[in-house]
């Protein structure tokens, strides 16, 4: 009889402690939407699984064939992934943002990326808007530094 | 001794033969390559069949004209400091004058592309690096940082990022910590277009740069190269560069 009282207060307790965690929203990241999906039965360039599990080891490929080799392919292209998965609006997150598609899982992972120390962060159309004359914000800024434009060639 | 020049003149028939047949097979995928050009499938690696040169004519370069270094940065996203020690510079307007005379002439100078980089040889991570068809680059994601080829460089071509960057051009990748010299336009020659300079060069109706493969007899720059002398910076180094200078 004891023992059945526990068993009933034991699964209170799980239930009440399961409970908080799926009313109180999901811990899973919120991962952006696509642009675009590569066809009507697959969403990403790779099958979404293996994708997730993956991405790293096909954009580390990559990069030794396009930075070595001029192999320049869309499929797994870094560049690719950011113009498909981040938008080009003038107000789209960026990478330190947990919003950005790579943050948000990155950020749930606890796995710090530097792919973008040196990598635009935003796509081509992004850059291509800023770049135009009176296209916004300077496209290269510091936390403490304002740029300036390079002055002309330096002579010597 | 006549079995042995029996052998001999066999020997020597074969080889010639041998050769011949080589040559034969060495001319045909010469010719494939010729009528392919330089649109390069996206998913072929570069080959050493292609070296990318650029002629710079110093004579037509016109003083006061900086818009190739405009066209370069504006191309890869470079902006400055104002720190002008430090900041990027992948190619620079350079003034000469003959003190004797007086006379000046300014050209841009850049990245030689040299066939014996020195800044490869000394690299100790093997970041700084030849690509196949004649292109110096560096894969920054090996570069430490540590900025010998910066000394190596006979040219003050290679630049060091100091500053935290953001919104790089994408297909311009640059990061803090790393050096960076001119690319060649690497990105738009993969595409079968030329360099930013030579473009914004030719825009102006100046002339003053052109690029090419120097292996292909036909192209603008092996005909230029071949019609008109033109000199190598430092040509005592011996590096083959492959920019080369008109008028200088």
């Amino acid at each position: 009889m004891i023992n059945y009282g526990l068993k009933i207060l034991l699964l209170g307790l799980l239930l009440g402690a399961a409970v908080p965690a799926s009313a109180g929203g999901s811990l899973l990241p919120v991962i952006p939407e696509a642009q675009a999906r590569v066809s009507e039965t697959q969403g990403c360039v790779e099958p979404v699984d293996d994708m997730r599990k993956n991405h790293m080891e096909y954009i580390l490929h990559q990069r030794d064939e396009t930075v070595h080799e001029g192999i320049r392919t869309q499929q797994h292209s870094l560049v690719e992934c950011i113009n498909c998965h981040v938008s080009d609006a003038p107000d789209a997150p960026r990478v330190s943002s947990e919003e950005h598609f790579c943050n948000s899982c990155h950020t749930y992972a606890a796995v710090r990326i530097d792919c973008f120390q040196c990598h635009a962060d935003r796509p081509v159309s992004t850059a291509q808007k800023l770049s135009q004359p009176g296209g916004g914000e300077s496209l290269l800024l510091s936390a403490d530094r304002q740029p300036a434009p390079v002055s002309g060639g330096q002579t010597q | 001794m006549s079995a042995e020049q029996g052998i001999d003149i066999y020997r020597r028939r074969f080889l010639g033969n041998a050769a011949k047949a080589s040559a034969g097979l060495a001319l045909a995928p010469g010719i494939m390559l010729t009528e392919l050009g330089h649109a390069k499938p996206a998913d072929e690696a570069v080959t050493g069949q292609v070296r990318w040169g650029m002629l710079i004519d110093s004579n037509k370069c016109a003083e006061g004209c900086n818009d190739c270094v405009q066209a370069c940065n504006d191309e890869h996203g470079l902006t400055g400091f104002d720190r002008p020690a430090t900041d990027a510079q992948w190619i620079r307007k350079v003034k000469l004058k003959d003190r004797q005379t007086g006379h000046t002439q300014t050209l841009p100078l850049l990245c030689q592309h040299c066939e014996h980089p020195p800044c490869v040889d000394v690299c100790p991570t093997g970041a700084s690096f030849k690509r196949e068809d004649g292109i110096v680059l560096v894969d920054k994601h090996i570069c430490i940082g540590c900025r010998y080829c910066m000394m190596a460089c006979p040219y003050k071509a290679r630049s060091f990022i100091h500053e935290t960057l953001q919104d790089q051009m994408p297909y311009a990748p640059r990061g803090k910590g790393t050096v960076e010299s001119c690319t060649f336009c690497v990105h738009r020659v993969d595409d079968d277009r030329t360099p930013a300079c030579v473009e914004a060069c030719t825009a102006e109706n100046h002339n003053a740069l052109v690029f090419g493969d120097m292996h292909d007899p036909s192209s603008q720059i092996s005909q230029e190269l071949e019609r008109h002398s033109s000199q190598q910076i430092r040509a005592d180094l011996q590096l083959n560069t492959g920019v080369r200078y008109r008028g200088i």
